[in-house]
């Protein structure tokens, strides 16, 4: 069947169908069921295939869009999978974490008059069409080099960097210092996000393709960089993350109940906390939960307080909706699932009992100025607005620093006065030989894709060097 | 991995194992930790300090109480046994030079961490007197490795079984007033014996080090769970500490953080005890 453009472009948009609100908040299972293989094929069926094809240029890893949706369209979903997986190792992970919508999504010539074709929806499927499937197709490996690298965090940057250099023949040694591989994969986005199995199945792939794993090895503390050269790795990459909340410094900031976001998603995602007693971790377990903050963490945070049985769960949030840093799709989840919006609000002070349990948030009410550095307009406090809200448990979502064990304990490593290590744009080189850092570490509280597009700039490089031995 | 080479059972409560971790041993320094996990699910991440190392047969040594559902399953743990996860060293190390006179004050359990710290700074050329300090004699650990990293050791107990009777700040209190000077003072146990030590030091302004045990998740600055107010500014133990100047820590603050998760430490050791199982426990 072959249709025109035209008649291509009048097939609607295929919505993933999902979980109902009010059953979803009580599991922590994936909130989409993902695409039935015709919805899949049908979904494909609108891409016009444009012959400079815009949505490449929006992918940080370059997937061959085009081809890999023609296949599916042609139902060849091992041809599709072939396609995706030449650049993009961590599909089922893309496919769920990426900001389709700003990215690829967003170039797409039919969200001119139309929707964009559900890109990431199909990356997704596709991905998960072949683990179904129990047959995951080992790309080939060049011949060995004798090389050997080492990468420090096994998080969405280090683990590009180690699946391409180990497609390039070389021997990769991932060193991660918790006891469970995927960063913030792992740790920081939940389950109902992405299924750990999902992670653990995409790990499993990286290992039988020949990268090998050190988990509970902590880079700095156990090995300092040069260790690691004296130990015969020729090249580093640093991939250690965004891994050191930032507080309010508020009064009442280290009452029982107040958490960093980290810890809080720490606790439930790689500590299991959301199944106490039968896991070890406890966590809190509140009726009313304020989550400060409105990226994706901040969501992350609140669906997770609402899963973990909490009646109310609110965002508070200093600026408006508008210029939330969330993802709309995360931002309109979390509304399905009864998360209030408390925006235009500033935490002044939280307030606790006599056993030191916070017991109430108290905030100023905000309002929009003119626009700051980051363009977005100023929040500016009302005076004399001050209010107070029930909380017994507050969640901080606003945002990491980098990770310092490896800059603290490496004096020849360059940071800037955030304390992000200092690397070339082009190479990820950093200011010391045989060593290139990339995703979080660099970047600052970022997305997944950009850190894994950081590796594959790096990966390049670090094959570069290790041929040449130029720096 | 991770093996158990050693197994003591140094009083009712308190465990010594000596663990196969040759990385570790090589690599640690007095004042760090380790975490571990002991099964492979379910399990918490739980930091002790190490309390000992020998880096040629790629030994550490841990010593701890059971005081809930993780230290149980790791008492019960056997020679030949292996810990699930192990990792570390962690925190920054003690820093040691030739301060002079320096008192050395462990106690309860805290006398295992206090330990490799005595030792260091007796290396260094320190005069190190240590007070040891436990509610009654059968509680009191180490006292041989310690006497072996000290100068002089001074026991106190609560009920005077053994040494004097009285606690560590009375003997502290004895060698400040006899005159006697010292230089810094090393402080680790429980959160209100370093407290009270440091109330006894601070008018004397003398330098006192104080090693926090606060709740960790990842032991590696990630999550914040661990923070404590130093000097009005919030520091995590686990990267910035976990040895702090005694006279800056909110100790009160602290202290209360720590009693989060009772009730549910609680209810996890109850239902622990109740299978009765062991750590070979499958029935969950």
């Amino acid at each position: 069947m072959t249709l025109t453009p035209a008649e291509r472009m009048k097939i609607p948009r295929k919505n993933m169908k999902e979980q109902p609100p009010e059953i979803r908040v009580k599991n922590f299972k994936e909130v989409p069921y993902g695409y039935t293989e015709d919805e899949a094929v049908e979904e494909a069926t609108r891409c016009i295939g444009c012959k400079v094809p815009q949505c490449v240029s929006g992918c940080p890893v370059e997937i061959d869009i085009p081809k890999f949706i023609q296949q599916i369209a042609d139902r060849d979903f091992d041809a599709a999978i072939e396609t995706v997986k030449k650049t993009n190792l961590l599909p089922a992970v893309c496919g769920r974490v990426c900001p389709q919508e700003t990215q690829c999504e967003i170039k797409c010539i039919l969200g001119k008059k139309h929707t964009p074709v559900a890109i990431g929806n199909l990356e997704r499927f596709i991905a998960d069409y072949e683990r179904k499937k129990k047959e995951i197709a080992i790309p080939k490996i060049k011949a060995k080099t004798g090389h050997k690298v080492a990468v420090v965090g096994a998080g969405p940057a280090g683990l590009t960097v180690a699946g391409d250099l180990t497609k390039m023949g070389h021997s990769v040694t991932v060193f991660e210092a918790l006891h469970r591989l995927g960063g913030v994969l792992m740790y920081g986005i939940p389950e109902f996000r992405l299924p750990k199995e999902i992670l653990e199945s995409e790990a499993t792939f990286l290992e039988k393709l020949g990268v090998e794993f050190k988990v509970n090895s902590v880079i700095g503390m156990q090995y300092s960089l040069d260790e690691l050269f004296e130990e015969g790795y020729e090249t580093i990459f640093l991939g250690t993350g965004a891994g050191l909340p930032y507080f309010m410094n508020i009064p009442g900031e280290n009452l029982n109940g107040v958490y960093s976001a980290n810890e809080y998603l720490t606790r439930s995602n790689l500590m299991g906390a959301y199944d106490f007693p039968n896991n070890d971790t406890p966590i809190a377990s509140s009726k009313n939960v304020a989550v400060v903050g409105g990226g994706n963490v901040a969501m992350d945070s609140a669906r997770t307080a609402k899963r973990l049985g909490a009646e109310n769960v609110y965002i508070v949030y200093r600026r408006s909706e508008e210029e939330m840093p969330a993802r709309k799709a995360e931002i309109h989840h979390a509304k399905e699932e009864g998360i209030q919006f408390n925006i235009l609000m500033n935490p002044t002070r939280l307030i606790g009992d006599d056993s030191s349990w916070v017991t109430k948030m108290e905030c100023l009410k905000m309002e929009l100025g003119e626009p700051d550095n980051s363009g977005r307009r100023r929040p500016v406090p009302i005076k004399g607005s001050e209010f107070q809200i029930d909380v017994d448990c507050a969640v901080i979502a606003i945002g990491n620093g980098p990770n310092p064990l490896v800059p603290h304990n490496t004096p020849d490593l360059e940071t800037n006065k955030w304390g992000n290590i200092t690397a070339d744009s082009e190479t990820q080189k950093t200011s010391k030989e045989g060593v290139f850092a990339g995703g979080d570490i660099v970047l600052g509280a970022a997305t997944v894709i950009l850190a894994m597009g950081e590796g594959r700039r790096a990966a390049r490089a670090m094959d570069e060097y290790l041929k040449t031995k130029k720096w | 991995m991770n093996k158990i080479l050693t197994r003591n059972q140094l009083s009712e409560n308190v465990v010594k194992l000596t663990i196969e971790a040759p990385v570790i041993a090589k690599k640690r320094k007095a004042g760090q930790f380790i975490i571990l996990r002991t099964h492979k699910k379910r399990s918490e991440r739980i930091p002790l300090t190490i309390a000992d190392a020998d880096a040629l047969k790629g030994t550490i040594t841990l010593v701890f109480q059971v005081v809930g559902k993780s230290t149980a399953e790791l008492a019960a743990f056997q020679v030949g046994d292996s810990i699930n996860d192990l990792v570390g060293p962690l925190g920054k190390a003690t820093h040691i030079e030739n301060f002079g006179n320096v008192v050395c004050i462990g106690g309860g359990i805290g006398i295992a961490p206090m330990h490799p710290i005595a030792q260091a700074l007796k290396g260094a050329g320190n005069n190190v007197t240590s007070i040891l300090g436990a509610r009654t004699k059968g509680l009191l650990v180490m006292e041989e490795e310690v006497n072996k990293a000290s100068d002089k050791v001074i026991i106190v107990t609560d009920d005077g079984s053994y040494g004097e009777q009285g606690f560590v700040t009375n003997a502290l209190e004895k060698i400040i007033n006899d005159g006697q000077k010292v230089d810094v003072v090393v402080a680790i146990g429980p959160a209100i014996m370093m407290k009270m030590v440091c109330k006894v030091t601070e008018p004397h302004k003398i330098k006192t080090v104080v090693s926090l045990n606060t709740i960790m998740v990842d032991g590696t600055g990630m999550c914040g769970c661990c923070r404590v107010s130093v000097d009005g500014t919030t520091q995590f133990v686990c990267v910035d500490g976990p040895e702090f100047d005694g006279h800056k820590v909110d100790f009160d603050g602290m202290m209360k953080r720590q009693s989060t998760y009772v009730d549910l430490e609680k209810q996890s050791y109850d239902i622990y005890k109740s299978h009765g199982c062991g750590n070979r426990c499958t029935c969950k």
